[in-house]
């Protein structure tokens, strides 16, 4: 069944609760400065390769990684700057990832959005899209083998992804299995420069959710607390032993397709629309009429102080030397001899 | 008391479920049906919720394997047939062979794949795919020939860090038989020369094994010498094996039962060719399948395929070079 939150920022919060919109607001301030900056070293000439940035989906991508618990697993894909943040993935990492740092979790080997860190249960995304709904659900499916209760798996994908068979395996196979495993699109309208209505046929991805015989979750993506009260209920759901859940978030992405890209295959009417609202922007109003415009100010001077300090201590760490690398894609014993005589 | 290659395959599974609770099984009817092939009977029973039917989803199947392998478990997934393991390339290629290289960390899982030609199975229950898997770094690709290997190459495939493609051949699963289970192995990534010659070398894998013996024997009436090599694993491959063996013959004839463009057995007379090229009296010379797609009817099919005519043959034009 379908679920649609209305969301609207609650009320002062009470001394001692953690404030979800403390969480949220730092979160994706957080990603957004740190994506800005990353747009710009782009354009100077540091970052080799592309630049994938998630301007618009803060809200939806960091309220999915806030949902989660140390030990759950998340997939992200490539508008997950916030959700990453939100998980707990170091920002000195995803810097480290951009300009090819040895000290980085891919080592150089490889780069920007398909970074990942298995010991934290943040997997690395392949291209090929669709590809972690299975893989997310291997990983739950062995949680519970392992006598691991109580974990969760999210996964992100865009509109586009939902076309794959990949997702569709993955999801099926999820369904069967009752994991509990998120799966939370972010529907911007556009994959890559094609429309929705070249991409499905139905009139909204979260209808298929009866079809796969899970929970299916609309929200509104670009308004931040209704995007944490969606995705909390979704994993909260899911780790009660309720099955998959669909949240499908309506979006825009308020960029191109990657820095590359100038996006202006989208429409102007799309964006001046309600659709086209940026997180940010909803949350700051939020934070004003509550009377909260400083504390707003300060976190993101927070984060640009945090930004600047990652990039400039990346700046400095080691690359890549080819030399040094051992140029093994196996870890067999015996193997790396046998492959390096030929 | 005789042991098939197909009992050896499901043993190796019993005793790795039996003694590693990573292991489990995940497949198209592997559960209480016992597999299409019946290599897992009576392991769903022996132990319950560790061999799984899966959907009809190669892609999600394999991709869940590599999910469970970085989660520590030690995946085993069947497919039903090595050609349908087409529709879950990208999650083994792009995905598990990536994985240790991406990460550092690594991806124990091994696709079973049950390949090659049978009579009248036609063009998609008849592949062989060591090919393909081979082409991408990151991934060991096993081709046993014999009932020892079936046994002792699974159980190592499940031990194994990495992900392993198991290519156990169908034609060998009813009719190959030893006396019992082996105690033994041969060294991991070695190849094994079946049968000593001085004349020329034949090297081969899988079910073909098979046949490049009977052609040997048949060569022997002819005052001919065939050295057979098993390569056992194709990939990592025993380059020293080979050459060592083609420095004894000075003649090399590599047979494979898939098709000619690239492969193993193209890869066998590539590198004799650049890394023992001063040990060859002959042009180095190779023999596969047509390179159509696998026909359905036998008479078709037997002249498709390499048999241990074609292999006589082969031999003999080499030899007389």
């Amino acid at each position: 069944m379908a679920i649609r939150v209305a969301g609207a920022l609650e009320s002062k919060p009470k001394k001692g609760v953690v404030d979800p919109i403390e969480l949220l607001g730092r979160t994706i301030l957080r990603a957004r400065v740190l994506e800005d900056k990353l747009g710009n070293l782009y354009r100077a000439g540091r970052i080799v390769g592309g630049v994938y940035l998630g301007k618009g989906q803060e809200a939806l991508s960091g309220a999915g990684g806030l949902a989660l618990r140390k030990g759950d697993i998340f997939a992200p894909l490539i508008r997950d700057m916030a959700g990453r943040l939100g998980f707990g993935e170091p920002m000195v990492d995803a810097v480290r990832a951009y300009l090819g740092s040895r000290l980085g979790p891919m080592k150089g080997r490889d780069g920007n959005i398909h970074r990942g860190d298995l010991t934290r249960g943040i997997l690395p995304m392949i291209s090929h899209l669709g590809a972690m709904v299975a893989t997310v659900a291997g990983g739950l499916m062995a949680k519970r083998m392992k006598g691991e209760k109580g974990r969760v798996g999210l996964t992100c994908a865009g509109d586009g992804a939902t076309s794959t068979g990949s997702f569709h395996e993955g999801l099926n196979l999820a369904a069967v299995e009752k994991l509990p495993l998120v799966v939370v699109v972010a529907d911007n309208g556009y994959a890559y420069s094609t429309p929705n209505e070249r991409q499905f046929a139905c009139e909204d991805l979260v209808d298929r959710a009866k079809g796969y015989g899970v929970d299916g979750h609309g929200v509104d993506g670009t308004d931040p607390m209704a995007c944490w009260k969606v995705l909390h209920y979704a994993v909260e759901r899911a780790r009660e032993g309720a099955g998959p859940q669909l949240v499908v978030g309506k979006l825009l992405r308020l960029c191109g397709h990657g820095e590359h890209d100038d996006g202006l295959y989208v429409e102007k009417k799309m964006k001046s629309s309600e659709r086209g609202r940026d997180c940010l922007n909803v949350m700051e109003e939020g934070m004003k009429k509550r009377g909260q415009e400083k504390e707003w100010q300060g976190w993101r001077e927070e984060a640009q102080r945090e930004v600047e300090e990652a990039v400039a201590k990346v700046s400095a760490e080691p690359v890549p030397d080819p030399f040094e690398e051992d140029w093994r894609a196996t870890q067999s014993a015996g193997m790396a001899e046998v492959m390096v005589a030929s | 008391m005789s042991v098939t290659y197909l009992d050896a395959i499901r043993s190796a599974q019993e005793k790795a479920l039996r003694d590693d609770p990573r292991v489990f099984i995940y497949g198209q009817d592997v559960g209480r049906f016992g597999g299409a092939f019946k290599a897992t009977k009576n392991l769903a029973e022996k132990f319950p919720g560790r061999v799984m039917d899966s959907p009809i989803s190669e892609d999600a199947m394999v991709g869940m394997a590599v999910g469970a392998a970085m989660e520590g478990m030690r995946p085993i997934v069947e497919m039903q047939f090595a050609d349908f393991s087409t529709v879950g390339l990208n999650q083994m290629l792009n995905h598990a062979a990536t994985t240790f290289w991406r990460t550092g960390k690594p991806c124990p899982m091994v696709l079973r794949l049950p390949s090659g030609g049978t009579p009248g199975s036609g063009p998609f229950h008849s592949q062989s795919m060591e090919a393909i898997y081979c082409h991408y770094p990151g991934i060991v690709v096993m081709t046993p020939a014999t009932v020892e290997d079936a046994y002792t190459m699974l159980l190592e495939a499940i031990e194994m860090p990495d992900p392993v493609v198991f290519c156990e051949h169908k034609l060998l699963y009813y009719h190959l038989k030893s006396e019992a289970l082996p105690e033994s192995a041969v060294p991991a990534f070695r190849a094994r020369v079946v049968r000593a010659g001085r004349d020329i070398t034949c090297v081969t894998y899988s079910a073909m094994v098979h046949e490049a013996v009977v052609a040997a024997e048949e060569l022997a009436e002819e005052g001919y010498e065939v050295e057979v090599v098993d390569l056992r694993t194709v990939k990592p491959l025993d380059t020293d094996t080979v050459l060592a063996s083609v420095a004894r013959t000075g003649r090399l004839l590599a047979v494979g039962e898939s098709w000619p463009w690239g492969g193993a057995s193209a890869e066998v007379v590539a590198r004799v060719a650049s890394e023992g090229f001063e040990l060859l009296d002959a042009p180095p010379k190779r023999l596969n399948a047509k390179d159509t797609p696998i026909p359905y009817h036998p008479n078709l099919w037997a002249a498709h395929r390499p048999t241990a005519v074609r292999i006589a043959a082969g031999l003999r034009e080499v030899l007389r070079y």
